[in-house]
């Protein structure tokens, strides 16, 4: 991949796991908000599509010491040689290097699933059933709930999280309006993190020192997913139990030296 | 009733029989076609691929045929380039099986994409870094290279040569095919080399992840060496298996002995590579990914025996017969030095593609399993029927082996 200098922004989000409650509102939030499609039977779950996915882990432990934790996991929009974006034959994902967010192009992809294949944190999702996209949308009068503001995927596309593009554009374009360049802080935030009923999920500009997610992404309690990788995720996760921040990567036996904080 | 067609002073079957021998092959196409079908109208769902298996069946079979197929190139290539006239005798049935696997290969990925429409989308807004585009060219222009390799066999035909122009086009194509050997050899190094390097550029599966050399990682080579280790015994038992339809000597037993010592010699050398890079992988960049080796095997059916099997039974053991004189003049033991050669590859392919999917990569993400459709099997046995079909019409109508007459001659 060639070098590109770093962009002005880095949107990324923090998602305090110790606030999780498992509750799902950030995956429901997120699918009415991007109009990811549904079956009328949705028992298949390796064929669902969830932008934001709702993972359950549990320390392992009998009763009375178990403990039960969730990871929200919206797409990470890798920041160093993002797994998809490189292997994606017609150039249909591509990381912003102004914004940090990965796009995907849904009338460009083929559908030839790589970047599935590349990405280790399942956050691609392909279109297996024509959902929206199609003459006649099933189950009838479903559509009168769809954005306006978000295309509608097609069969036989990958779809993933876009860290809702749509209202970083509609917040550039209202601020454009009023004359200012620069956003505020809340002027641009996911579905998921405005819908999260405990403020778990934290959203804003990494590169911006004023910014809650920048603080929040440098806590001592702050680890990201499968960091051992080298993706550099742009998605943060706080935790300050031990096995928790365990279940975020891979460690053989000699690595596992305490690495959070409270240990349950 | 096709006795026009059939070359001067070789016996065929009747045309009867050849009928009849057709047609379990022609079921197999039909079934493929149903399957192609319904994938093609009613979407990928009739799969039973999912979101956690990306790739599949098709794309094991995409890359075992293609592997299978690089006998045609490397024979080319020792023909052509190198200078091994002997290899002559067996060229025009190399490049039939090149050019069956190939078109098959290419037909099986159009379905096997979600949007097939935009097939062409690679070409236009082709992503340089992606290693799928460059499968994606080479294997395009390859394929136009084997087509123009198969077609001074085809102007062979005895009907085609009663035509001048024909004829004469046919022996010009001759002439300059050694330029066309040149050209296919060079695309399909990188292609070859493309298909493994898809899977060892996936740094974040650390299953399929390994080091990369310049811009190419080790499976980069070793997919080349293994394709032109496998492919010219995938063209042994071709051959041997038209020989004992047909019941008749095709290839000289010295032609055989040629390309089974230097596939022999080129598995050896295989073998001693991918031990080496397992070895380096399994020390380097799994503990590097916070894993041990038998970590990828805690769930599921798969397991570490899958590697065994894949570099002991199917890769030394066939290297040790092939590369023995005495071993692989024994009929019988070359046939399964050859076989298990060519399981070796397909296993090969097997595990980087359905193993590297199979395996979850974040701890909490569970395992999950996959058994492919009947359309799944339709489509890739529809290839194997048009293989049958194309090569068997081949052999039947035009001079595929050379010295078919003179060996036949002499025995009778």
């Amino acid at each position: 991949m060639m070098k590109q200098a770093e962009g002005k922004y880095k949107y990324g989000m923090v998602i305090d796991l110790d606030k999780c409650t498992g509750c799902g509102t950030c995956m429901v939030a997120c699918a009415s908000e991007n109009n990811v499609s549904v079956r009328t039977d949705e028992s298949d779950k390796e064929r669902s599509i969830a932008w934001m996915q709702l993972f359950k882990i549990t320390n392992g432990k009998p009763f009375p010491q178990t403990e039960v934790g969730y990871f929200p996991r919206p797409c990470m929009h890798c920041h160093h040689h993002t797994p998809c974006v490189s292997v994606c034959p017609p150039t249909a994902t591509q990381m912003d290097y102004h914004t940090g967010i990965v796009s995907q192009i849904y009338t460009r992809c083929i559908g030839c699933r790589y970047c599935q294949a590349a990405c280790p944190y399942h956050a691609r999702y392909f279109n297996w059933y024509d959902g929206y996209a199609w003459i006649q949308p099933f189950p009838k009068g479903l559509e009168r709930q769809l954005s306006p503001e978000i295309s509608v995927r097609m069969r036989g596309v990958v779809e993933k999280c876009s860290f809702c593009h749509h209202r970083l554009m509609r917040a550039r374009t209202r601020a454009y309006a009023e004359g200012r360049r620069e956003l505020e802080e809340h002027e641009y935030i996911t579905a998921c993190a405005e819908a999260c009923p405990t403020q778990a999920i934290t959203f804003g500009d990494l590169n911006n020192p004023k910014h809650k997610v920048t603080r929040l992404s440098k806590s001592p309690y702050a680890f990201r997913l499968l960091e051992k990788l080298g993706t550099e995720p742009k998605v943060y996760y706080l935790s300050t139990r031990d096995w928790v921040r365990k279940m975020a990567d891979n460690y053989r036996p000699d690595q596992l030296e305490p690495v959070g904080i409270r240990k349950t | 009733m096709d006795a026009a067609l059939i070359p001067d002073g070789l016996k065929r079957t009747s045309p009867v029989k050849f009928f009849l021998w057709t047609l379990p092959w022609l079921g197999l196409l039909a079934w493929g076609g149903l399957s192609a079908l319904l994938c093609l109208l009613l979407g990928l769902n009739q799969t039973n691929m999912s979101n956690i298996f990306a790739f599949a069946l098709w794309i094991v079979f995409d890359l075992a045929v293609i592997a299978l197929g690089a006998g045609a190139f490397f024979t080319g290539f020792l023909t052509y380039i190198i200078g091994k006239k002997e290899l002559k005798d067996i060229i025009n049935a190399t490049v039939i099986i090149g050019f069956i696997c190939y078109s098959g290969a290419v037909a099986m990925l159009g379905i096997d994409i979600g949007q097939p429409i935009r097939g062409w989308f690679i070409f236009w807004h082709a992503n340089i870094h992606s290693m799928l585009t460059e499968v994606s060219f080479c294997i395009t222009a390859y394929l136009a290279v084997l087509g123009i390799e198969y077609l001074p066999i085809i102007l062979e035909n005895k009907k085609l040569q009663e035509i001048r122009d024909f004829r004469i086009f046919g022996h010009n194509l001759h002439h300059i095919m050694a330029v066309f050997a040149a050209t296919g050899v060079f695309l399909s190094f990188f292609h070859q080399g493309s298909l493994g390097g898809m899977f060892g550029v996936m740094y974040a599966r650390p299953f399929a992840a390994r080091w990369e050399f310049y811009i190419w990682p080790t499976t980069f080579f070793l997919f080349v060496f293994s394709a032109i280790a496998a492919g010219p015994c995938f063209t042994i038992l071709c051959t041997k298996l038209t020989e004992a339809l047909s019941r008749k000597k095709l290839v000289p037993d010295g032609t055989i002995q040629l390309l089974a010592k230097i596939s022999g010699w080129l598995l050896a050398g295989y073998m001693v590579l991918k031990i080496i890079d397992t070895l380096g992988w399994v020390h380097g960049i799994v503990p590097s990914a916070g894993l041990t080796f038998m970590d990828f095997f805690r769930e599921g059916p798969y397991g570490a025996w899958l590697l065994g099997l894949e570099i002991i039974v199917c890769g030394i053991i066939p290297a040790i017969i092939l590369i023995t004189p005495q071993a692989r003049q024994h009929q019988g033991l070359l046939i399964v030095a050859c076989l298990l050669n060519c399981t070796g590859i397909v296993l090969n392919r097997f595990n980087f593609i359905i193993l590297t999917l199979a395996i979850p990569v974040m701890p909490f993400a569970r395992f999950w399993s996959y058994l492919p459709t009947w359309q799944e099997w339709g489509i890739a046995m529809a290839v194997v029927g048009y293989g049958m079909i194309l090569f068997s019409a081949s052999y039947r109508y035009l001079p595929l082996f050379p010295r078919e007459k003179e060996l036949n001659a002499a025995v009778n």
